[in-house]
């Protein structure tokens, strides 16, 4: 379980998090949604430690995120990220991109890794990409490339931000049916989106998020049917 | 003007000559391993922003850059020497190439850092590699391909400056060894025509292989 309680988070003088309260169960799938600027991306690099807090606590599976005796490295094994800009390593072939942190964080061999690897890849339809450097592929395929390499990690959450947004707009549907998948496949998952679409479909919750806060949550027909805010309603009708 | 040219001497003592170029290969390349390592160490000082790392990593960079390299060499002979720390006339021209490379090969360094996008380190941790093991799969072997040709350059200055040893006293390397042909044969233009032609080649094979390397390493 992942429990977020009062978070704060500030940029220099700019307040980002204003006090954030959420838990999400094993096997949930969770969406967030807002507009841009309303904290949700920042929200989500916290629950790994990329980024600092300044108030409240964030816990995962009982370990606190930010507590000084965590080892972050060590807790980051269980939380796969997929980011907006797929961040493929340019210099490391597909199955290279994938083997590397089984190598060289859970200590697998070459054998053991590429076997992981070429599951996973397999899994996200890369299998015939394995010796190519990432820039022969197409963005959805880096993505999912991306996706895979998370994956390989065996994490136990996975976290989604804005994975689609930098998406050509005929490469969007690959991506999203590969995160079909595996919330089909019961991955706890917590989803930074303006898929909305998406996120009604495969959401067992969805947060709207607004001025650093979460201003309204409840299940997708809830939210899209019938929010109870007067901005969760605005801000579906401005998209 | 009646000198005539006798290529004959030069001919004879060719394999000397080859020995010594030689070791002008070997302390220019063991000086651009060297320098590489630590120029790394010299850049991420300077990136850090701690002062302690970088104050002296600064000091570092600039002497390398704004001083003559012939002044290294002496300082890293007769310096250390009076400070009860001989070394050998070998050692002080590696140890001075070595210092001047990894002055210049840190600035340049800097600039290839720069050139690595910082989500490339962030996608890394995410994963669970630590800062060390981002740094060493990650960001180093991009920064490499970023700065490789502005090293392929100092390669063959390092191979060039090999050349000063001649004034710390060393008689075995390419200069060396023509220097010392010359005092007993007083063929001068012919020995040091030869050894000029010999640096000329050796410079050319290094940034060969330098191609040679890039074109195996950087296929992405």
């Amino acid at each position: 379980m992942i429990a977020i309680e009062n978070v704060h988070k500030q940029f220099g003088a700019l307040h980002v998090l204003k006090g954030v309260d959420l838990s999400v169960q094993k096997g949930e799938v969770l969406s967030m949604i807002g507009g841009s600027g309303s904290g949700k991306s920042t929200m989500l690099m916290c629950i790994n430690g990329l980024e600092g807090i300044q108030q409240g606590r964030i816990t995962v599976d009982g370990v606190e995120v930010h507590a000084k005796a965590t080892d972050l490295n060590k807790l980051r094994r269980r939380i796969g990220i997929v980011f907006q800009q797929w961040n493929a390593f340019p210099h490391l072939t597909v199955l290279e991109n994938v083997t590397l942190a089984p190598r060289k964080v859970l200590g697998k061999s070459r054998e053991e890794a590429e076997v992981i690897a070429v599951e996973q890849l397999s899994h996200v339809g890369l299998k015939e990409k394995l010796a190519v450097f990432p820039s022969r592929l197409s963005g959805g395929q880096q993505q999912r490339m991306a996706i895979a390499r998370a994956l390989a990690m065996s994490p136990d959450y996975m976290l989604f931000d804005e994975v689609t947004s930098a998406l050509d707009p005929q490469l969007v549907g690959e991506v999203l049916d590969t995160m079909r998948m595996l919330s089909k496949e019961g991955m706890t998952m917590i989803v930074v989106t303006h898929e909305m679409r998406f996120a009604r479909e495969v959401s067992d919750r969805v947060a709207f998020f607004r001025e650093g806060r979460i201003h309204e949550i409840g299940s997708p027909d809830q939210i899209f049917e019938n929010p109870q805010q007067p901005e969760t309603a605005a801000f579906l009708k401005s998209i | 003007m009646d000198y005539e040219f006798q290529w004959r001497p030069v001919l004879r003592s060719l394999p000397e000559m080859l020995w010594g170029a030689l070791q002008t290969i070997e302390i220019a390349g063991l000086a651009m391993m060297l320098g590489t390592v630590l120029a790394i160490f010299l850049a991420l000082a300077k990136r850090s922003g701690k002062k302690y790392l970088s104050l002296p990593a600064d000091m570092w960079i600039e002497t390398a850059r704004n001083t003559p390299a012939l002044f290294q060499i002496y300082m890293l002979y007769f310096g250390l020497g009076s400070l009860g720390l001989q070394v050998g006339s070998y050692t002080a021209l590696l140890l001075g190439i070595t210092f001047n490379n990894a002055g210049y090969l840190a600035e340049t360094f800097r600039g290839g850092f720069a050139a690595v996008p910082e989500t490339q380190t962030r996608a890394a941790r995410s994963l669970g590699l630590g800062a060390v093991q981002t740094q060493w799969h990650i960001v180093i072997p991009q920064m490499l391909r970023a700065v490789f040709h502005a090293m392929t350059n100092q390669m063959v200055w390092s191979v060039l400056m090999s050349s000063l040893g001649v004034i710390v006293g060393l008689t075995t390397d390419l200069t060396g060894v023509t220097q010392k042909l010359n005092v007993v044969t007083y063929r001068t233009f012919e020995y040091f025509f030869v050894a000029a032609c010999l640096y000329y080649l050796i410079s050319k094979a290094f940034t060969l292989s330098a191609r040679v390397v890039a074109w195996r390493l950087f296929r992405y």
